[in-house]
């Protein structure tokens, strides 16, 4: 009841209400309805035009694929002669298959022609190793021969190569036979050395003085026992120094030869202070030139007694110089035109 | 710290001796510290602390041959073991006195002096760069004009340290004329001269184009190839160094070394090494193939494919693999009778197994599968891409069918000999998605063959046959 009353007591103001809120939406209404038309207009609009696009598109493949077969249906004529000129153009000047062919058989056969030259060269070097190698142990052979001399059989003793119970006699004994038998090393002549005063080691050696390389025989029995031969005794006790090469280099040789270096300087130079330029160059004093530098007249000619002397003596004739061809005016007038002073009589 | 401690002492103690009057002891003392530093870069760091560079490099001018011998081996013993010592070396003014030693009359001298040289100029550019500021390469050039062997030898080494490491040193080594007596040396029958000059000629041609055609003016070809035939292992390499060098530049030089016989006589040198000795060879089949398709056709015709498989399934090294699996890949990948030439000696299939090996380093697996890659796209020899349908992985397979669906339209006895082999039968087992490349291959091969054929060969034919005798229903009388 209480609810009955309160909403009996509203009912005008919601009349009110009521009637309000509808007029206020009402101005808005057409618009929005019109805003939403639109975009639905729109939004429709697309997805026809892209349908249609999507149509012609396949319309186009359609008809290209067509117009494509007509077209080579039509004009096989002319590609057959498209054809014709395509293949033409690429044998004569780009691709030149027979040449290519012939290039691959040339190159082919240079390297056969290579490969025999390269087998003949690895042979020929082959044989020329083992003709080197077979020299080299014939060489040796050949040595051992000749020191094995002494091996040769004799008409009573049969060497060790030549033993009776063998039908032949060893290789080895043949080239024994052939061997020139090696002589003893004959002791070295000593070159007679040339005895200088700087040289030092000639001075302290026990052989001075000059005599012969070898002494002479003592002329006496052997004493018995386990004595050396006497002339190896003194070869040895006398045998001369031999010094390796890199002692035999002078410890001063610096020295020495910058001391004879000094030695030429001085007897060559004339001055003997070292020279300095501008030396005098802080010392502030003034130059003082020469007389002859000093005067306004340069040198005279070697000979000349007195300034702008002439020796007759020394002329060649006594003809003044003529005038063969006449100088241009300039110099005819040279001299003549103020005084005859320069006039030779 | 006791050893450093022992090391200094051992200095302290040798370097007056440097300065002692009697010319012998000097000498001695300074091949003691030479024989010292060459042993142990420690002692060589010792004797460059110990101040007695300086001493050595002072008294270097003024003495005789055998003490200057004996200081320029200390110089290089202390220079050859890193790039720090030898800025050492140089800091101390060590260059001049070195290229004044090079002008002595002792060849022995002059050895020494070169052999310093060479060692210190051999780390980096800025030191070479300091050796040739010093004057060194024109006397150097001298030198090699000398008689004596051991002195050609050592200045051809110091040479070829120097002009390594840049285009601008070669430039100058080649500026001071070497290149005329470099090509002479090679007839010269000594081994390791050989062995130098080659590597010489090679380290300068290797810069430029322009330094490798000045390097074939000199007319080396056809000498070089006598080289090739040499009893030395290393100088069959670097003879085959030289030749790669010279090739890898330009189409044109390849084709020079091609019309002298040089791929040839690389492919005998192959055929006679073993091991490392055969990798630049090998590197310079590939140089000369990947040029042009005239060349790799040469190559081919010079037999060098059978070679090449040869080194990939006998060398034991990784590095020798990948090296011929590269050359293989660019012989092939020209035209179809090049990957014919290279399918039919059966490499494929080593190649196959070294990309799926797990054994092999990555470098190999990466260069095989190149290489198949790029010889399957242009193999259209059927009997060799057979087994791949096999035992290939998935992304190699996709090529094989392909190849083959491009090749079996045309060709009926092909046709004929794809099915008898029992192909179509695995190409029907091939499981591939739908729309894939891999089924449009499936397809189009599927398509040169009648409905039939397909059908019977699809597995699983034999349950739907018994399908049908099972449903069906024999007409009663």
């Amino acid at each position: 009841m209480a609810t009955l009353a309160r909403l009996q007591a509203r009912s005008k103001s919601i009349a009110q209400q009521y009637y309000y809120r509808n007029s206020v939406v009402d101005i808005f209404r057409k618009k929005e309805n019109d805003a939403a038309i639109k975009i639905q207009s729109w939004f429709r609009g697309c997805q026809v035009r892209a349908y249609i696009r999507y149509l012609h598109r396949v319309a186009t493949i359609i008809q290209k694929r067509w117009r494509g077969y007509l077209g080579r249906q039509q004009y096989q004529v002319i590609v057959k002669i498209q054809r014709r000129w395509r293949g033409y153009k690429i044998r004569k000047y780009c691709f030149n298959y027979y040449y290519l062919k012939e290039y691959l058989k040339a190159v082919s056969e240079t390297n056969d022609a290579i490969r025999e030259a390269l087998e003949e060269f690895a042979e020929m070097k082959e044989r020329e190793e083992k003709k080197a190698d077979l020299e080299r142990e014939e060489k040796e052979r050949d040595y051992q021969a000749r020191k094995m001399h002494y091996l040769l059989s004799t008409k009573q003793i049969p060497g060790i190569y030549n033993s009776p119970f063998r039908k032949d006699p060893d290789p080895w004994e043949l080239r024994l036979q052939k061997a020139k038998p090696l002589t003893h090393r004959r002791p070295e002549v000593k070159r007679k050395r040339s005895i200088c005063l700087s040289d030092w080691l000639a001075c302290t050696s026990a052989r001075s003085f000059p005599r012969s390389g070898i002494l002479p025989p003592i002329d006496r029995k052997r004493c018995q026992g386990p004595f050396r031969d006497i002339s190896e005794v003194l070869e040895q006790r006398y045998k001369p120094l031999e010094p390796t090469l890199r002692v035999a280099e002078p410890i001063d040789g610096l020295t020495e030869a910058r001391a004879q270096l000094q030695k030429q300087e001085w007897a060559r130079n004339v001055n003997d202070n070292m020279f300095l330029p501008f030396s005098s160059y802080h010392k502030n004093k003034k130059y003082v030139p020469t007389m002859h530098l000093s005067s306004k007249y340069g040198p005279d000619v070697y000979g000349t007694q007195h300034f702008r002397d002439e020796n007759p003596k020394r002329w060649i004739c006594n003809k003044d110089f003529q005038t063969v061809l006449p100088s241009f005016d300039l110099f005819s007038k040279y001299g003549k035109m103020y005084s005859k002073a320069g006039q030779i009589v | 710290m006791d050893r450093q401690f022992y090391v200094f002492s051992v200095m302290a103690l040798l370097r007056p001796l440097l300065l002692d009057v009697v010319p012998t002891i000097q000498q001695t003392a300074a091949l003691a510290l030479g024989r010292l530093a060459n042993y142990n870069d420690d002692l060589a760091e010792a004797v460059v602390k110990g101040d007695i560079l300086p001493q050595l490099v002072y008294s270097l001018a003024e003495q005789n041959r055998f003490y200057k011998k004996a200081a320029a081996f200390v110089l290089r013993a202390v220079g050859k073991h890193s790039p720090q010592l030898a800025q050492a070396i140089v800091d101390c003014g060590a260059l001049d006195t070195l290229v004044i030693c090079l002008e002595d009359f002792d060849p022995g001298v002059k050895e020494a002096a070169a052999w310093a040289l060479g060692y210190i100029a051999r780390h980096n550019a800025e030191l070479s760069q300091a050796v040739v500021d010093a004057g060194a390469v024109p006397l150097l050039v001298l030198c090699i004009q000398e008689p004596e062997i051991a002195l050609k030898r050592i200045a051809v080494s110091a040479l070829s340290d120097i002009a390594k490491h840049s285009p601008e040193l070669a430039q100058t080594v080649v500026d001071a004329g070497v290149i005329a007596h470099l090509a002479q040396m090679i007839l010269n029958p000594d081994a390791k001269l050989k062995r130098q000059v080659l590597s010489a000629l090679s380290q300068i041609a290797k810069h430029s184009v322009d330094l490798a055609e000045m390097v074939v003016e000199a007319e080396i070809f056809p000498v070089v190839l006598t080289c090739l035939k040499d009893k030395d292992e290393y100088v069959k390499k670097n003879a085959s160094t030289l030749i790669r060098e010279i090739a890898k530049h330009t189409p044109e030089l390849s084709q020079l070394i091609v019309n002298a016989g040089g791929v040839a006589a690389v492919i005998d040198c192959i055929g006679s090494c073993k091991g490392n000795i055969r990798l630049p060879g090998i590197m310079l089949l590939g140089y000369v193939a990947a040029h042009s398709e005239n060349l790799a056709m040469a190559v081919i015709i010079s037999k060098g494919v059978p070679q090449l498989s040869l080194c990939l399934s006998e060398e034991p090294e990784d590095h020798i693999k990948a090296a011929a699996a590269w050359a293989l890949g660019h012989i092939g990948r020209h035209t179809p009778e090049h990957a014919r030439a290279v399918a039919v000696t059966n490499t494929l299939p080593v190649l196959l197994s070294l990309y799926m090996s797990t054994e092999s380093s990555e470098d190999l697996q990466v260069k095989s599968k190149k290489a198949i890659k790029n010889i399957l796209q242009k193999c259209t020899y059927l009997p060799a891409l057979e087994p791949f349908l096999y035992d290939a992985p998935p992304n190699i397979l996709k090529h094989v069918v392909g190849q083959f669906s491009k090749v079996l339209p045309h060709d009926s006895k092909a046709r004929r000999l794809f099915v008898t082999s029992g192909g179509l039968k695995k190409v029907q087992e091939i499981k591939a998605e739908p729309g894939s490349l891999l089924q449009e291959y499936i397809n189009s091969i599927n398509n040169c063959y009648p409905e039939e054929i397909v059908r019977y060969y699809s597995p699983g034919y034999s349950e739907t046959l018994l399908q049908r005798v099972d449903s069906y229903q024999p007409l009663t009388n």
